[in-house]
């Protein structure tokens, strides 16, 4: 950053969190302290806007080492509560993703499938404290002769469990129309034919990339609020992609940044980390992941002063054009028309039958879970419960 | 498929007789058995989720009717249990009634009993599986 009118390093900040005189605020809060004040007065001002998001994050799992059994085993297949877990690492390591279906579940074959458990409900069950079947089958060795293993485990008694989801926190996604003839079942939830609702999933202006939208502040290092617990950003999430057309204000305009985080499971609550069942397309885990995000200088102010008025995103065709792989736009609209309940489907783009047509919107991520997770953080900040953690090397930018 | 619950009130004398089983046998009708309890006067009770047909599940209350069995259909047994429902709003994409919808600017996701036909369509869309069937409990009178 070149001149500018206020300068605080992280340092700075966590004192005042130290000394108990830090000025934090949600970014919901923000939007109207920067429109009120300018980026400069607020920057000044505030010293930490927390952000936070609730949604399914299909990219999400956990790292278990579950303890040597007597007599020994290396594991080389793996189910906790009959889902299987990727047991290709060391004789007691495994990895239980959140999509991974129960072994007898019956899938899609009445369609659409329920889903009913899978791996993202093993993980809310461990952190709920139930008891979880584990499963272990090998084929033995000399070191580890055993062949099958079985036993009831606790998140209490497995030596060390690790939550490590390779693609959390879009930055930004798809609002999915179905303007096919057929009512279909996707990630992005019932997709009604002719256009019948339009669902969509962020957190706007609450949603934490779009408060640094370039990565200024958020790297490896970066110390979050994660399941209930506390948690890393580690790298750039997988389909990072920051060279997307951007507004004004740096926001993207479609889905770019992503955060690959990790956190120790043991710390994490089963409100924060919810095992979900989206019928016709499988199981995952809604995560709650919050990001403090430092008002270094006033550039950071204007970006977590951005409101749902200045967030866009792109409509998809999810009848269609999406399960082809192409995902061209077909209009473009904010967060703050889809958070009014209807949209218009406007623009040269909409096919033409349905241009001027008002549609239903339904939201996937949850702005009242959302609200609460940046509420937290805000009282973990205020109380000296938690500093911030200065990244090592921020995310890849433009 | 058509599929309904409804609530089979059986006087003393009914009560001996296969009529529920007779509803696969000769009307061709699915069913599973919610409840069902039998009170001191030998009066029985069943709570019942019937499918089938349009046309089989019409012949098939009608039979039952015929044999001097009171039937009642259930409204307003689909409950939302609040501790699970995370307000994010899927239910809202399939709810044909309106009775579950999003409340703004808060984004609270409100449910009116009053509104819901109990079509059910909401228990599978729901993720983390907060709508349910309300659990009868045999305190139903005829
Ligand atoms: S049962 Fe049907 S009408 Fe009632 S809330 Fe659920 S979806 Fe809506
Ligand atoms: S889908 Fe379920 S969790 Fe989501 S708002 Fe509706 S009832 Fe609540």
């Amino acid at each position: 950053m070149g001149d500018t009118k206020v300068k605080k390093t992280y340092a700075e900040i966590n004192a005042k969190i130290k000394a108990g005189e830090v000025v934090v605020v949600t970014a919901e809060e923000m939007v109207e302290i920067v429109q009120k004040h300018g980026p400069v007065e607020a920057a000044r001002k505030v010293d930490v806007v927390t952000t936070g998001t609730f949604a399914p994050m299909c990219s999400s799992g956990a790292f278990i080492n579950f303890g040597h059994t007597r007599p020994g085993i290396k594991a080389s297949r793996v189910w906790l509560n009959n889902v299987p877990a990727y047991a290709g690492l060391a004789a007691v390591d495994c990895y239980i993703g959140a999509t991974e279906c129960g072994e007898d579940d019956p899938l899609n074959r009445v369609f659409p499938g329920e889903f009913n458990y899978g791996g993202g409900h093993v993980i809310q069950d461990l952190v709920a404290g139930k008891s979880v079947h584990l499963k272990a089958t090998a084929y033995g060795t000399q070191c580890y002769p055993s062949n099958q293993a079985e036993k009831m485990v606790t998140l209490q008694d497995i030596p060390w469990a690790v939550l490590c989801n390779p693609r959390n926190g879009y930055q930004n996604y798809n609002c999915a129309v179905n303007f096919g003839k057929k009512m279909i079942y996707t990630y992005m939830g019932a997709l009604k034919p002719n256009a019948g609702n339009a669902n969509y999933c962020s957190a706007g202006q609450l949603s934490p990339l779009m408060n640094d939208p370039l990565y200024r502040t958020i790297g490896l290092g970066t110390r979050i609020f994660l399941g209930g617990g506390i948690g890393y950003v580690v790298w750039q999430g997988s389909q990072h992609n920051p060279s997307v057309e951007r507004t004004e204000g740096g926001v993207p305009m479609r889905p770019a940044g992503t955060l690959m985080v990790l956190g120790d499971l043991k710390q994490m609550t089963p409100r924060w980390l919810v095992g979900v069942s989206i019928q016709g397309y499988g199981t995952s885990l809604s995560v709650g992941l919050g990001v403090p995000v430092p008002i270094l200088d006033e550039q950071m102010a204007a970006y977590t002063g951005v409101s749902d008025q200045e967030i866009v995103t792109q409509i998809i065709d999810y009848g269609e054009d999406y399960p082809k792989g192409k995902a061209r736009s077909l209009g473009q609209v904010t967060y703050a028309e889809l958070r009014s309940g209807e949209i218009t489907l406007a623009g040269s783009g909409i096919p033409e039958k349905f241009r001027g047509q008002k549609i239903h919107t339904v939201p996937l991520s949850s702005m009242v879970r959302a609200r609460e997770i940046a509420e937290t953080l805000k009282q973990w900040i205020r109380h000296k419960r938690f500093v911030l953690g200065e990244p090592q090397t921020t995310l890849p930018s433009v | 498929m058509y599929s309904k619950m409804i609530i089979l009130h059986f006087p003393r004398q009914a009560l001996e007789k296969p009529l529920v089983c007779n509803l696969a046998r000769d009307f061709d009708l699915t069913f599973t058995i919610l409840n069902a309890t039998i009170n001191p006067k030998k009066e029985g009770m069943m709570v019942l989720e019937l499918s089938g047909t349009p046309q089989h599940f019409k012949a098939g209350v009608q039979y039952l009717k015929d044999h001097g069995v009171e039937v009642e259909s259930v409204g307003g047994q689909i409950r939302r249990v609040t501790e699970i429902c995370t307000h994010c709003g899927s239910c809202t994409a399939v709810c044909p009634t309106g009775a579950l919808s999003v409340k703004t600017p808060e984004m609270e996701v409100v449910f009116d009993q009053d509104k819901c036909s109990v079509c059910k369509l909401c228990i599978t869309a729901c993720p983390p599986r907060a709508m349910v069937l309300r659990p009868t409990n045999g305190s139903f009178k005829g």
